[in-house]
């Protein structure tokens, strides 16, 4: 007989086996998902949950598709969270620190209370994060939140009403397209295709017998 | 964690044997050796498997089982009535689907000046693009060319890619990573700029571009900024059901659906832009799958009745490295890009069985045959499976490696008690892409006038099976190629009275083949919820 616990799925109480995640939980009990289901591995931020175990004081969060159940665990799910995504043209901004304060000015309300780490789903240093982005230091910020999954559950426990994830996207972008060193290698490669450098080379190539090709690709050298 | 003694008992011969496995490089199989593993063990030839299609556009070929139940099945809307004369949105290009090639046509589409819409089954991003997670080919070293890449991706498909499709996809892949670039995605580079760029499974250069090993989501977060920055209309949680066409047989948008009040809209748009993704979750031969949730080959269903052909819907990628253990995370992604930084596939036994940069077929048929006929595989709950030594990844590459390539699968089997930097997983074939779909011309464009396709709903890019890394581009070239050519035919178009007669040719068809209908489709979602009644807790 498999190990059964309780969990309470928006306060109502059924048995579930002990080794399922939320999200296979909640499909146990008979939920067919919609919402707040996604690439169920991690990824994609559509499966925010907030946890209470019974007699802990402590609000946990998590992704339904990556936590198992644990006994007398209360669960609500957060399939969409009102963040607040400002508009900006990427050709027009500038790296510089008074885009945040256009775009995004409540970051500088940050009371530093921390609870956006604590509720982060992937372990993120997210004060931190903001901290950076304060300071217009876009690279750092950008490096700190990578792992970022847009949940939102972080912004959901701001007293600032911040909404971090998107303000991590806009450092993001900011850090890929200006702050990063430019591949001239992949500028210059670009400009050769368009010049029709390489036209001939793969035209002869597809041209060829089957046969040829064959042999061709059969015996390529592979780069160590 | 590993706590079964067998499974222990097996670390210990995989850990003795590091050392000496480090350094082998073992060969690649000959193609006549590939051949017979292929054909011997790879799921695509289990004949039994396979049904032969009794009508529609690709009458008399074979599709899985489970893929021609939903190809031949009834539509959600025969017979019912349906007013077409005021539709709820009228566009120029409609984009159904909102993974990396849909959100790249919107972003075409609009800037080309065409009224755009979006819609999609569940949120914008909800797509295997956002899973994908190794990285993005394109030929843009000294040492590499265009020509160079397409012999890597036409060998690898067997020869079978259609190849003016192909030579679009190898000779705007640079053009594609430096549009991603100029939106604002964190490739990986050496201070100077350079692109950290490492092998792929059938790659003869190093042209793997990556985002740590979380390139899709990354190129897939920047996208839908864009599409929301460019305020393009995205319908959410809306499913098309259905695609319209005019009195003149070209296709003039779709009949949606909401996910969640079930209420129907007619959506009218001058061209269309099918870009709905794969099928793993129809889970093909039982097989588990590393796709989204949303998975179900809709735009296959929606475009085949609507007339358009299928090209390769017999062949289907499983990803050689599927997670085995543990059962909460069995069938998602561990991706190449492991074995593109060092790890290799070893047995039971601790013994290393092959290249870990075969292509993904070979690899797959690879292992399911480690795992039958020579029993050297280990057995877990769910089957047998084997290692992918991942600490020798940090042994060739010194300490820090695991954190920095490849964070997402250090998390992912962290969150079970797996440490990859000490312990090694256990992996097993999972179904991952769909090598085959919709034919298209270099345009986009289908069978079906006025209908055009890019992303995973298309085949005949990639032949027979497609090299790691060629997806996330042929979802940025050919999602842009599909916006760019749509909006310009749009410009074009008048649309003429909208019918749906197309549904009632298709049931002539059906009933002339004799074929009964087993389904209704598209399927829209898997259905994962348990068959019995759940047990309410005493």
């Amino acid at each position: 007989m498999e190990n059964m616990v309780n969990v309470f799925l928006f306060g109502k109480k059924y048995e579930v086996p002990a080794s399922l995640t939320i999200m296979e939980a909640m499909e146990y009990s008979g939920y067919q998902l919609v919402r707040g289901c996604g690439c169920r591995n991690g990824f994609c931020g559509a499966c925010a949950t907030i946890y209470r175990i019974a007699g802990d004081r402590e609000l946990k969060a998590c992704l339904a598709c990556s936590t198992r159940v644990e006994n007398n665990m209360y669960v609500a799910t957060l399939p969409f969270f009102p963040l607040v995504k400002e508009i900006y043209d990427i050709e027009k901004v500038r790296p510089d620190e008074r885009i945040m304060m256009q775009l995004y000015p409540e970051i500088y309300s940050c009371v530093g209370c921390n609870a956006c780490t604590k509720a982060c789903t992937q372990g993120l240093n997210v004060m931190q994060y903001i901290a950076y982005a304060q300071r217009g230091e876009y690279e750092k910020c950008a490096e700190e939140s990578f792992d970022c999954v847009m949940c939102g559950v972080c912004s959901s426990r701001c007293p600032a009403g911040i909404s971090h994830p998107q303000v991590a996207m806009l450092a993001r972008r900011l850090n890929g397209k200006y702050l990063a060193p430019h591949c001239d290698q992949l500028t210059e490669r670009v400009q050769e295709i368009r010049d029709g450098k390489f036209e001939k080379l793969i035209e002869d190539l597809m041209g060829k017998p089957l046969d040829e090709i064959k042999e061709l690709y059969n015996h390529r050298e592979i780069e160590k | 964690m590993y706590t079964d003694p067998k499974m222990l008992e097996s670390i210990r011969k995989v850990e003795a044997a590091r050392a000496e496995n480090i350094k082998l490089d073992p060969r690649r199989m000959t193609a006549e050796e590939k051949d017979v593993l292929l054909k011997t063990y790879h799921p695509d030839y289990r004949e039994n498997q396979f049904t032969v299609l009794y009508f529609g556009p690709n009458k008399g070929e074979k599709v899985p089982t489970e893929l021609a139940a939903l190809l031949e099945g009834t539509s959600r809307i025969l017979n019912k009535q349906i007013d077409l004369s005021c539709p709820d949105y009228d566009t120029d290009v409609l984009i159904i689907g909102a993974g990396g090639a849909g959100c790249s046509a919107a972003i075409e589409a609009d800037k080309a000046g065409a009224r755009t819409m979006i819609v999609t089954k569940l949120r914008m991003g909800d797509a295997n693009t956002m899973m994908a997670e190794g990285g993005i080919q394109a030929a843009d070293k000294p040492n590499d060319s265009p020509a160079q890449h397409f012999l890597d991706a036409y060998g690898g498909g067997h020869f079978a890619a259609q190849k003016d499709l192909l030579y679009k996809l190898v000779t705007e892949a640079p053009e594609a990573i430096e549009w991603l670039s100029e939106l604002g995605v964190e490739f990986d580079k050496a201070p100077d700029g350079t692109m950290i760029t490492t092998h792929g499974g059938g790659t003869s250069r190093k042209r793997m571009h990556a985002a740590k090993d979380y390139s899709g989501a990354e190129i897939m977060r920047t996208l839908r900024d864009e599409v929301l920055n460019r305020q393009i209309p995205v319908v959410d949680f809306t499913s098309a059901i259905e695609l319209m066409k005019d009195e003149n047989g070209h296709c003039a948008g779709a009949i949606l659906m909401n996910m969640e009040t079930k209420e129907l809209y007619v959506a009218r748009a001058k061209t269309v832009i099918l870009a709905t993704g794969g099928a793993g979750r129809l889970h093909y031969q039982g097989f588990p799958t590393s796709n989204h949730y949303g998975a179900t080959a809709d735009g296959l269903i929606l475009g085949y009745r609507a007339g358009a052909k299928l090209l390769y819907a017999d062949t289907l990628q499983y990803h050689p490295t599927g997670a085995a253990f543990p059962a909460q995370i069995f069938g998602a992604l561990v991706t190449e890009k492991v074995r593109s930084v060092g790890a290799m596939l070893v047995n039971c036994d601790g013994e290393v069985f092959m290249n870990p940069l075969e292509t993904r077929d070979v690899a797959a048929a690879s292992i399911i045959r480690e795992c039958s006929a020579r029993g050297k595989g280990i057995k877990t709950p769910l089957g047998d499976a084997v290692w992918l030594d991942t600490p020798m990844i940090e042994l060739k590459n010194g300490a820090g490696t695991i954190e920095k390539r490849i964070p997402a699968m250090m998390r992912m089997f962290g969150k079970h008690g797996i440490d990859i930097r000490t312990e090694p997983i256990l992996v097993y074939p999972t179904l991952h892409y769909q090598n085959g779909g919709l034919h298209i011309t270099p345009d986009g464009q289908t069978d079906v006038e006025n209908l055009f396709a890019a992303g995973e709903v298309v085949g005949g890019i990639h032949g027979r099976n497609r090299l790691m890394g060629n997806s996330l581009l042929d979802v940025i070239v050919f999602g842009r190629n599909a916006g760019v050519h749509a909006s310009e035919k749009a410009k074009n178009v008048t649309v003429g009275k909208l019918t749906l007669s197309h549904l009632e040719a298709f049931e002539a068809e059906r009933a002339k083949s004799g074929k009964p209908a087993e389904k209704l489709s598209p399927q829209l979602l898997p259905d994962y919820t348990r068959r019995e009644e759940p047990t309410l807790a005493k």
